[in-house]
């Protein structure tokens, strides 16, 4: 479980960091979605990864597992989210506005040069 | 429990949907309300200030929940001093962007509002998820001010500006992250005790996750190589937007002062001054940098721009010095330096208006309406910009000379900051000479300015008398920053503020 959990972060983080370097809009967005994917599943790690354990006080339990982590990324779930949408509306409105997606604001016309 | 420490986050908070909803079609309406707020969090502020000034750290633990498991708040006198830096200049862009800029877009007072309360609550925490939680509060108002009136120059820039946030953001998680899977903890006193226990085994990933914040803290402040996002940014933004993001930077600033003195101070065993062998030449290379980038602007809100980063880059220096003498100096510096910067893209913006078709371009151009007017304010403020005397920023440049001359090689940081002010003073003066004196020559006349600018010309006044201030009270004040800074250094009078005096004579823990 810890290289499946680790792997996935990995690629992730590799997958995201590549989109975020390229040049038109959409990619970089899709990029930070997947950094904080690959953020969220690390936070959840930073627990230490236990099987079939209860976050809260439970009577019958034998141990428990570190409930902060999991409010942690609840919190980072929520503030990746919104930040998600409000990424997107600023990129569709630079397109509207500069009539292209690059970054830079370059012009279609530059774009195979 | 004293509640007036939660009222600066709490007061903006409630005042920014009630400006949202109540006073969304009546302009008057949220300017009322708006002026309301700030002048109220001024007014909290000082209180705070009569609070702490007698050396006393208040803890308010929120819904009474003990740290190090609940979330706390923290004034003590580095916090409450920003707060009012905070607060005063609030007030004075609020007076200038309630001169017009504020109907040029939506909701400009809203978010107004909501920005403060990232602001402050950022300086308030003593909790390090709580500060990433702030950090977010004020970075979402930022992009709506940011892009504040549209355009497309400003929209791009705006684009790239939340691109680099949000990878900030998310090197902050990977961070905190970090940090808690060893630490177990994320309340910055609790951190403070058990970073010095960390074992050798683990004391790699701690200091990578101390040294990934760093960087965070480091693209807030704007300091190479990750300050690529502020000139874009501060140049396209609305004036009175780029003039409250001078505060922006400081954040980041007041971070490290805190957490790297707190957490990774002298008592932290192996990892005790992790930031200072990076901070330092990160700092100077921003320094000369920015100063550089001053001399080659070619717009007047470029210059600005370029002048904040060298001045993060001097207040960097002194911080990264890490002894009560440089981090004195750079509170000092820390307080000119903000007012300095705002009132420059203030002045930026106005002339920016009366010259049609140049803009605010270093060219010459015809005289334009209340030449003289800007021309002294831009004067003074360049004064106090490149530390000149007689003027504030003298004063914080001579209290940084002074505190490095223990450090460990003086020889390089006088050099430099001596040549990057005489860089800065070139780089101002042909600025100013070509708009303002070379313009005189001109044959012909910009039409009168539109609009009525009585309030904009009374914001940068009263920016100027703060600079003017802190340059009379100089005496006062630097006796109080002195103060202040071996309140930080103090760092077992924090501890023992948050978690009460048991914790370190190994009681609860």
């Amino acid at each position: 479980m810890e290289f499946l959990l680790s792997s996935a972060i990995g690629l992730l983080t590799a997958a995201g960091v590549y989109l975020i370097l390229r040049a038109r809009t959409y990619p970089v967005v899709l990029g930070l979605a997947l950094l904080s994917y690959a953020t969220n599943l690390f936070l959840f790690a930073t627990g230490r990864l236990v099987l079939d354990r209860p976050p809260v006080i439970l009577a019958l339990a034998n141990g428990y597992t570190d409930p902060l982590p999991q409010a942690l990324v609840l919190t980072a779930i929520v503030i990746s989210f919104g930040m998600t949408a409000v990424i997107v509306v600023m990129a569709l409105r630079s397109y509207l506005e500069n009539g292209s997606d690059h970054v830079d604001g370059e012009t279609h016309s530059e774009d195979r040069s | 429990m004293n509640h007036w420490i939660i009222a600066p986050i709490v007061l903006p908070a409630i005042m920014a949907p009630i400006l949202l909803m109540a006073a969304r079609h009546d302009v008057v309406l949220a300017r009322i309300f708006s002026i309301a707020s700030s002048v109220a969090l001024l007014g909290i502020a000082l209180a705070l200030t009569m609070m702490v000034s007698d050396g006393i750290i208040v803890t308010y633990a929120l819904g009474n929940w003990i740290p190090p498991f609940g979330i706390v708040l923290v004034a003590d006198r580095l916090s409450v001093l920003m707060l009012l830096l905070t607060a005063g200049l609030a007030l004075a862009v609020l007076l200038f962007a309630i001169d017009g800029s504020d109907r040029q877009g939506r909701h400009f007072h809203a978010l107004f509002q909501f920005q403060l309360m990232g602001i402050n609550g950022a300086f308030l925490t003593g909790d390090f998820f709580n500060l990433f939680v702030f950090f977010e509060v004020l970075l979402i108002a930022s992009y709506g001010l940011m892009v504040h009136g549209g355009g497309a120059a400003r929209t791009r820039a705006g684009v790239q500006y939340v691109a680099i946030n949000l990878v900030g953001s998310t090197l902050f998680l990977i961070a905190v992250g970090m940090i808690y899977s060893v630490a177990g903890t994320l309340n910055m006193a609790d951190l403070a005790i058990r970073v010095p226990k960390i074992a050798a085994g683990d004391q790699a990933l701690l200091q990578t996750g101390a040294l990934l914040l760093l960087l965070v803290f480091c693209i807030k402040a704007a300091l190479v190589p990750v300050h690529f996002w502020l000139p874009g940014t501060y140049a396209n933004a609305p004036a009175p937007v780029a003039a409250l993001f001078a505060i922006m930077t400081k954040v980041g600033a007041y971070c490290v002062i805190r957490l790297y003195i707190l957490a990774f101070g002298a008592d932290a065993g192996a990892a005790s001054w992790l930031a200072a062998p990076w901070l330092l030449p990160a700092a100077l290379v921003t320094l000369t940098l920015g100063m550089t980038g001053v001399l080659a602007a070619r717009r007047l809100g470029q210059l600005a721009s370029f002048a904040v980063i060298g001045s993060m880059g001097m207040l960097l220096v002194a911080i990264a010095l890490f002894t009560p003498a440089s981090l004195s100096a750079a509170l000092y510096y820390l307080l000119h330096s903000t007012l300095a910067g705002a009132v420059l893209f203030l002045i930026a913006d106005l002339v920016s208006r009366r010259r049609p078709g140049q803009d605010d371009a270093l060219t010459v151009a015809p005289r334009f309406a209340q030449l003289s007017l800007l021309a002294g304010a831009f004067f003074i403020a360049a004064i106090a910009a490149t530390g000149m005397p007689p003027l504030s920023g003298f004063i914080g440049k001579l209290l940084i000379l002074d505190a490095a001359r223990d450090s460990a090689n003086p020889v390089l940081i006088w050099s430099l900051l001596l040549l990057t002010s005489l860089l800065a003073i070139i780089g101002f003066g042909r600025a100013g000479s070509t708009l303002f004196w070379k313009s005189t020559g001109e044959p012909g006349h910009f039409p009168a300015a539109p609009e009525n600018n009585t309030l904009s010309l009374v914001a940068i006044g009263l920016l100027l008398a703060g600079s003017v201030g802190l340059t009379l009270f100089a005496g006062p004040l630097t006796a109080y920053l002195d103060a202040t800074a071996e309140q930080v250094f103090a760092t077992r009078q924090y501890i023992e503020a948050v978690l009460g005096n048991t914790v370190l004579e190994g009681g609860i823990l």
